[in-house]
């Protein structure tokens, strides 16, 4: 169990700089999140595509944004615990005990939820009978590519993971490569591998289909798959795997007792807190009368809430007011030799 | 100002006032349309406002742009005749377009 002041729930920018503003005052902090790196909708969604509105900051990227907050906050050494997700909540005594689906367990004194907009999560097939494949013979993701050696896989999706994918498996598998249109998303090298592997006869590539149905006793047989035109045709199939990219979802928090409205937590506008003591809510995923989703509103929320926070953590302290130009205390937190 | 009708999937009609300019994403959320998230807020990279259009309609709307078709093919189940709600902005020319939401957006 690891023992620390505030666990931030989401390392998009808003949760990022709620540990800059954590680490000032003197709180220390963990940080979860499901992706595999810090950055959240930035780095997820739009890594490449330029921001205006950062105050002071006339152009970034998501990317540039995300390594800048991360470099501001790296003073105050804050443990990420990615590729996991919060799962359940329990409050013993006047402390907050969480636990994540990979069976990390935190003590702390409060919580920050900047989750964005919930957890990104793979985006599934629309054909029920898929659940059912789930985990055995249908993936989402890679993990074991051994398992596919000498099978016939059926690749669905356009962008670079299902390209990618199909070019890789293509070298030890029978591919099919099934997209819903001619055109790719993916990088337009791959798009050329890719047709070239289909004209060599190691890829079957079929465009213009997309799923219709899957079959199979414990294991898929086989699945159905559909032209835009109406024809359907049944290609055999040991493993399906779909690459829709990722949507995002509240999860486990809607179980927590929060005020929920709309996927958005109800917060006041003074710290930033929920209706459950100790727990907050910043950035996207609050809501209150006036709220913008934008990134400078989440830095506001933070900052507000980091001193919320303080209380449930030094209950026998006072907080003092200060400036980062004038304090000795923040500075020395920041790792600022003054002579 | 013009009139978007948006039919949900459960089979009910509404028909508001939505005021140029705006997208047709944006009249759906400030007036409590279900089943239209737009979780990414109109940025065109979540797929979450997808919509079904009428075909009549088809023809009236602005063109796709590549990113738009990019992240359609991430929506649930696409077809022919789908956009993102927040790339169709209002205006007198869309006056009684006719939108249909998905059952569900992810």
């Amino acid at each position: 169990m690891i023992k620390t002041d505030v666990l931030i729930i989401g390392a998009g920018p808003t949760g990022l700089f709620c540990a800059h503003q954590l680490g000032i005052i003197g709180l220390k902090c963990e940080i979860v999140d499901n992706l595999d790196k810090a950055g959240g909708q930035c780095i997820e969604l739009y890594p490449d595509k330029p921001i205006y509105d950062i105050p002071a900051i006339p152009e970034c990227t998501g990317e540039e944004l995300t390594n800048n907050l991360l470099k501001q906050i790296k003073p105050f050494n804050v443990n990420f615990h990615l590729n996991q997700r919060v799962e359940e909540l329990k409050k013993v005594e006047n402390r907050w005990h969480v636990k994540t689906n990979d069976n990390k367990e935190f003590d702390v004194a409060s919580i920050v939820i900047a989750g964005g907009v919930g957890s990104f999560e793979p985006r599934k097939f629309p054909v029920k009978e898929c659940k059912k494949f789930e985990g055995n013979s249908l993936f989402y993701s890679v993990k074991d590519k051994k398992i596919f050696k000498d099978k016939t896989i059926s690749i669905f999706g356009g962008g670079d993971s299902a390209l990618d994918w199909a070019i890789e498996l293509s070298n030890t598998s029978k591919v099919n490569l099934i997209h819903r249109r001619d055109g790719f998303s993916g990088a337009e090298s791959s798009v050329q591998k890719v047709k070239e592997l289909n004209d060599q006869g190691k890829i079957n590539l079929y465009t213009k289909y997309q799923m219709e149905s899957v079959s199979g006793e414990n294991k898929i047989d086989s699945v159905k798959i559909k032209h835009d035109e109406g024809e359907v045709k049944e290609i055999k199939s040991d493993y399906i795997l779909g690459f829709f990219g990722l949507i995002m979802q509240l999860g486990p928090i809607l179980d927590w007792g929060l005020n929920i409205d709309k996927k958005k937590v109800e917060v006041n506008t003074e710290n930033f807190e929920t209706n459950i003591n100790g727990i907050f809510a910043i950035g996207d995923i609050c809501s209150y009368p006036g709220k913008l989703k934008l990134i400078l509103s989440g830095f506001h929320e933070g900052a507000l809430a980091a001193r919320g926070c303080f209380k449930y953590a030094k209950p026998d302290e006072k907080l003092r007011f200060e400036f980062t130009t004038t304090s000795k205390a923040a500075q020395e937190r920041l790792g600022i030799k003054n002579d | 100002m013009p009139k978007i009708t948006y039919n949900t999937h459960d089979n009910k009609t509404h028909t508001i006032d939505v005021q140029n300019g705006l997208t047709v994403m944006e009249g759906a959320i400030q007036n409590d349309i279900p089943g239209i998230d737009a979780d990414c807020g109109g940025g065109m990279s979540c797929a979450t406002c997808h919509v079904y259009v009428n075909e009549e309609w088809l023809d009236k709307l602005s063109v796709k742009e590549d990113g738009e078709e990019d992240m359609l093919d991430m929506a649930f189940e696409p077809k022919k005749n789908s956009r993102l709600s927040c790339q169709l902005i209002v205006s007198d020319t869309l006056d009684g377009l006719v939108v249909n939401i998905p059952s569900k957006q992810g």
